[in-house]
């Protein structure tokens, strides 16, 4: 087992900036020093509904990208869906209000080191740790397609200047109303036929990402996925987050997608046993 | 000089305010916000004779200021966690206070053979109320034979002067009537309370939300509830020492149980939600008592229980 993210801490940062994109809001925070450890893959857990709030846990986001200029000015980002209490309140605070909350969290995608061609495949605002990571990639000489997909136009979140650093983008919706009719799912074989994909990297809801990985399968390709599960704590501490993943050793364990994920090997999740505890885990 | 030790049992600690089993992982996680020597104690998670995966996901959903877990005790088991949990706790300078659960009286026996011998341990949790298993039956503090049998076989196996805190539900009649029957025991003294079964239906999927359909639920909505147990049982039996816990998030929460009858006070859900909740409660407690002009911890137990006639 791994230990927590040996940068992670607990900061009351600043709103900067929040702005609405889509259905979304894209929030930025003056997180000081630590916006120079997040890493593409590492997430944030936000304290939501002030003080006197009936809502008790944090509320986890994945990192849409940190600006490291200084120990004073470091920037985070981040792209809330309002979906449920604490997302909404949290996408109503305007700027200048103080939040609570740790960073950076969790494991971060795996960079190779060669120049390969990388296929990133996003759901809905699961784009958004996606295009840091595009950055990562095309400086160290990778090609990069990217895939996102939604339900509807307008949750897509694709801003132009994260198109910047990637070399090619298709858009999926289910209902057609932008893009291509469909899921991300055909996109990416299209792409993964005409291209020499040598390594996929996804993010979105589980659903998704399992259907991705059976692609990465099919095609023999290194997948690395941020995946998800009901989390109280974000820090380890808790055990709610678990999801069946097969170590090293070949031993299959409930371990933790806030500590040893969210960024994991498509390959080691027990996709099919997800929700259940599969026969042979440890301790089962 | 403000005195804020105390005492369960034989065991003295230098503050009151400990980490509730479950609620800290393995120390590690937490080692990384605050030292955890300037906690109380650290109360480890639950530990049982062998490894355990837990139960299926989804094991959490937030309630009103609450949240329900079904983790199903997950853990390395006793062997592991004496070989790798303890001796790093140690090495920290944390006080420790070991949780235990059994799936059966054996079970507890043989737990408390393998902890007996171990070095720097302050005191031993007897878990028998965990209410996340399969058969309800098998919740050893819902009944008072089963609750008396397992803290006797630890009592009997324990040895020596290691305190045994007995960790009760309020998921009963009467926990005064448990209470009293552990203590017949051997329990030394008491952690009240453990979570509160309860449910949440998906209204989406129209099915119970957890895996494991029921959960323990935690958090300030059950405050409520702690104080009253602990009240009820610190009336009834004033010489035992009660650790408290159920909801504490502030100073002025801990102090609460602490006016009910509580020698010390766990934080659980709180840290979930705060990493550094320990350390602030800690800070805010101290300052209620000095403000309530108390000049010592000690003072303010049970104060609640005085007699019309005192101020």
């Amino acid at each position: 087992m791994m230990g927590i993210n040996s940068s992670a801490k607990q900061v009351l940062a600043e709103i900067v900036s929040n702005k609405k994109v889509g259905a979304y809001h894209h929030m930025v925070f003056a997180v000081g020093d630590l916006a120079n450890s997040a890493k593409p893959g590492n997430f944030v857990a936000i304290s939501v509904g002030g003080e006197s709030s009936q809502l008790v846990l944090r509320r986890a986001f994945a990192i849409y990208r940190t600006f490291d200029r200084g120990q004073s000015v470091g920037l985070l980002e981040i792209v809330v869906a309002p979906h449920g209490a604490g997302s909404t309140w949290l996408a109503n605070q305007q700027p200048g209000a103080k939040i609570d909350l740790i960073a950076p969290l969790g494991t971060a995608f795996g960079i190779p080191t060669e120049p390969v061609r990388a296929l990133l495949v996003g759901g809905g605002y699961g784009s958004a740790p996606l295009f840091g990571l595009s950055e990562v990639l095309k400086n160290r000489g990778c090609r990069v397609d990217m895939v996102l997909g939604a339900s509807t136009a307008m949750k897509i979140y694709a801003p132009l200047d994260g198109k910047r650093s990637v070399s090619s983008l298709t858009i999926t919706t289910e209902d057609g109303s932008t893009g291509k009719t469909g899921k991300v799912t055909d996109a990416m074989r299209e792409i993964i036929e005409a291209n020499e994909i040598d390594i996929i990297y996804s993010c979105g809801p589980m659903g998704m990402l399992e259907a991705i990985n059976d692609i990465a399968e099919e095609f023999n390709l290194m997948h690395q996925c941020s995946i998800e599960e009901s989390m109280a704590c974000g820090i380890g501490v808790c055990m709610t987050c678990v999801l069946p993943i097969k170590g090293e050793d070949g031993v299959i364990r409930m371990l933790r997608s806030c500590i040893d994920g969210p960024v994991v090997a498509g390959e080691n999740v027990i996709w099919k046993a997800k929700r259940t505890i599969p026969e042979g885990t440890w301790g089962a | 000089m403000f005195n804020y030790q105390t005492t369960l049992g034989q065991a003295e600690f230098e503050n009151p305010i400990f980490t509730a089993s479950g609620c800290a992982g393995s120390g590690k996680e937490l080692s990384q916000f605050f030292e955890l020597s300037q906690l109380g104690a650290v109360v480890t998670k639950s530990i049982m004779l062998k490894a355990r995966s837990g139960r299926a996901t989804p094991r959490m959903a937030e309630t009103p200021s609450g949240m329900l877990n079904s983790i199903g005790l997950q853990g390395p088991g006793i062997d592991l966690f004496l070989e790798n949990d303890v001796p790093w706790l140690r090495n920290q300078g944390a006080t420790i206070v070991v949780s235990i659960a059994g799936e059966s009286v054996e079970d507890y026996a043989v737990l408390a053979r393998k902890i007996r011998a171990v070095p720097g341990i302050s005191a031993l949790e007897v878990n028998i109320s965990c209410p996340n298993v399969e058969n309800r039956g098998q919740v050893f503090a819902c009944h008072p034979e089963t609750a008396r049998a397992a803290i006797q076989a630890v009592r009997r196996n324990i040895g020596g002067e290691l305190p045994i805190i007995a960790k009760l539900t309020p998921d009963v009649t009467s926990i005064v009537e448990i209470a009293q029957e552990v203590v017949a025991a051997g329990a030394d003294s008491l952690a009240l309370i453990n979570t509160v079964l309860g449910m949440v239906i998906d209204t989406n999927t129209m099915r119970p939300k957890l895996a494991g359909k029921t959960g323990g639920l935690s958090g300030p909505a059950i405050r409520p509830i702690a104080v009253r147990a602990i009240y009820q049982v610190h009336a009834a039996m004033p010489h035992v020492k009660i650790l408290g816990m159920g909801g504490v998030a502030s100073g002025q929460d801990a102090f609460e149980l602490i006016l009910a009858g509580a020698s010390a006070v766990s934080i659980g859900t709180a840290t979930f939600g705060n990493p550094m909740a320990a350390m602030k409660v800690k800070e805010e407690l101290r300052n209620e008592l000095v403000d309530h002009g108390f000049d010592s911890l000690r003072e303010a137990v049970g104060y609640a229980h005085r007699s019309e006639g005192n101020l």
